[in-house]
């Protein structure tokens, strides 16, 4: 059968499928990598000219030559910092009830995972609409930053709350049993065995679905946050802009050197983003070196 | 509340205390304990519920907006109406231009990151060496974590001058650009989860294959991913309904003209956009345009949540499959 040449021919046509298929593959993964390179050149040639120190620390201006952009970078920390204090406790909470407290999975907990799974896949700008009538209008907060951060809180819960279970769940069930037989109460167990020992993966986990919420501006246009402010946010009632708004409205605006300004506060909002995931990276390998010793 | 472990050991391990026979200080301490567990464990069970609230407060929030707008807004108008025009007073309001520019925004983007998606997720489970696969996992993390406000300025500065020149009649904002910059950004979505399917395949299913002469690629199109299929649907499903929902990019890239056109180098607008068009602007509380864009937002809620919903039961489905 070997020596019929049509079986051969066919065989060749095969292999060459088959080399041309590993090719194909190969190269559509790097199209990711091409493009990514791509972006990346692109936005520092056409930001790197307007990027100072400057530029970072100065006021928001009409005048694309003299605007900085420190009143969005303020306004963006605020509304981080206060994101964070909101929604990890909560998200933590709520991760250990799920996966803790109820290690048997009634049908009331199915029902809440898979709404949490669905709430995570709800489009932010949704979340915005919740919050300007929750919290701009019902709780009476305006336009303030404590309402973009409790929308933002909102928004980023569903993922917190995934990404610690997954590292809760990555804790052998041994740790829980040998801490609770020696005496612990299930919490103490948590507290001091499960809760350490999952620590760098929740901490992995909260910082890219914080990085995530800096990212994101569609909610926040939603509950008012403005494009335009001439003074540094003081207080949690004050009205603020953030970085991505800004880059967001110097885009869209038809004075075409904004369009550079536009490229520089997204080099600035890139590089505080990649700085951030350096920490998640540095989690992840310190635990993943852990798990080996 | 907080008792230190300090404190316990002391009271357990004092000198007087006879052992076996519970005293006053072994019950008082036993109920604080049980008082404390009861309370952390409320708290966390109330944190759990929330997520029940919130979807509850979506949900409420959208339809005590909407239906005073579908009171004045004829529904068979809204689905049919061929014209979204909310000023001057008291507007249009025909939902199919919108509905028309998310559809086209959400089909080029499938377009462009279904095929690549899968075949780079083929390429990271079945062929990439562990060295290359650390290179292009984080390149794609790093792709999925840039800002979508970002991925609007690439569409408005980057794509659309590489379309002009092929199509100079290609408008500033155009539906092509906002599609191809939202396939990139669900690309890294089809490919993190199509690969977490198709690895998930026994390795027996290929072994079997290849040892009755299949090649690798006749055993990666044959059967690994036919067997992987509703996984792989899913991650598409739910790359899809990411891309519906998609805002920033689309609101940049595509425009804020909400026209009924299938022309991809017309700007358009896509539900996502009128949202935050109209939100930017001043609009007063209660009037038709701001009640126009909870009736949007509406629409948009229930067919994302039910493309999730569809999506997660066929990765359940799957996942008993092969446990």
């Amino acid at each position: 059968m070997i020596l019929d040449p049509s079986t051969h021919r066919n065989l060749q046509s095969r292999k060459r499928f088959d080399a041309l298929f590993a090719i194909l593959c190969q190269s559509a993964a790097w199209v990711g990598v091409g493009l990514l390179v791509i972006f990346l050149t692109k936005i520092f040639i056409d930001g790197a000219g307007h990027l100072n120190w400057k530029f970072i620390t100065s006021e928001l201006s009409q005048r694309p030559g003299r605007t900085g952009i420190w009143p969005a970078v303020v306004g963006s920390l605020y509304v981080m910092i206060l994101t964070t204090a909101i929604s990890v406790p909560v998200g933590v909470a709520a991760a250990i009830y799920l996966e803790e407290f109820n290690r048997r999975k009634t049908k009331f907990i199915n029902i809440v995972q898979l709404n949490i799974a669905n709430l995570s896949g709800v489009p932010s700008v949704v979340y915005g609409l919740l919050g300007r009538v929750l919290f701009v209008y019902a709780f009476g907060f305006q336009q303030s930053i404590i309402a973009g951060a409790l929308t933002m809180s909102l928004l980023i819960l569903p993922t917190v709350i995934i990404v610690t279970q997954e590292a809760l769940r990555a804790v052998p069930k041994s740790y829980r049993d040998c801490s609770m037989a020696l005496g612990s109460t299930q919490w103490q167990a948590i507290r001091l065995q499960v809760l350490p020992n999952a620590l760098p993966g929740i901490l992995t986990g909260i910082i890219l679905s914080i990085s995530r919420a800096i990212g994101e501006t569609a909610p926040l246009i939603v509950v008012g946050a403005a494009s335009y402010v001439s003074f540094l946010p003081s207080s949690l009632g004050d009205k603020y802009t953030v970085l991505p708004i800004k880059i967001f409205d110097w885009a869209n605006d038809s004075k075409n050197e904004f369009h550079s300004v536009a490229a520089s506060a997204i080099i600035v909002l890139m590089v505080a983003l990649l700085f951030i995931n350096s920490f998640a990276i540095y989690f992840r390998a310190r635990s993943q070196a852990k798990a080996k010793k | 509340m907080t008792v230190t472990p300090q404190t316990e050991k002391a009271v357990v391990a004092g000198p007087e205390e006879p052992r076996n026979r519970p005293t006053q200080k072994h019950v008082s301490l036993h109920l604080q304990r049980r008082i404390r567990e009861g309370g952390i464990k409320l708290f966390c069970a109330m944190c759990a519920v929330l997520s029940i609230f919130v979807t509850f407060a979506i949900v409420y929030t959208l339809l005590t907006q909407a239906l005073p707008f579908f009171a004045k807004v004829n529904l068979k108008d809204f689905f049919t109406g061929t014209e979204w025009q909310p000023t001057p007073e008291p507007g249009h309001y025909g939902i199919l231009p919108l509905i028309n520019g998310t559809l086209m925004i959400t089909v080029g983007a499938g377009i462009f990151a279904v095929p690549l998606g899968l075949l780079s997720a083929i390429y990271l489970s079945e062929y990439a060496k562990p060295k290359v696969k650390a290179i292009l996992k984080p390149a794609l993390e790093l792709l999925a974590g840039i800002p979508t406000v970002v991925y609007g300025y690439f569409g408005l500065f980057f794509v659309t001058p590489l379309i002009k020149q092929v199509l100079p009649e290609t408008q500033a904002a155009n539906a092509l650009a906002g599609a191809i910059v939202v396939g990139v950004m669900i690309l890294p979505l089809v490919s993190s989860l199509c690969e977490d399917a198709i690895s998930s395949v026994p390795r027996a299913l290929r072994e079997g294959a290849q040892g009755l002469g299949a090649t690798k690629a006749e055993t990666t199109m044959k059967i690994v991913v036919p067997a992987a299929l509703s996984g792989i649907v899913a991650s598409f499903i739910l790359a899809l309904s990411r891309a519906l929902g998609e805002t920033m990019a689309v609101t940049l890239a595509a425009g804020s003209n909400p026209i009924l056109t299938f022309n991809p180098t017309k700007g358009i607008e896509t539900m996502t956009a009128y949202m935050v068009n109209t939100s930017k602007g001043d609009i007063e509380t209660g009037s038709m345009k701001y009640l126009s864009i909870f009736a949007v937002g509406l629409i948009l809620f229930l067919l994302t949540f039910s493309m999730n919903l569809f999506a997660r039961r066929m990765v359940a489905k799957f996942k008993l499959n092969y446990q």
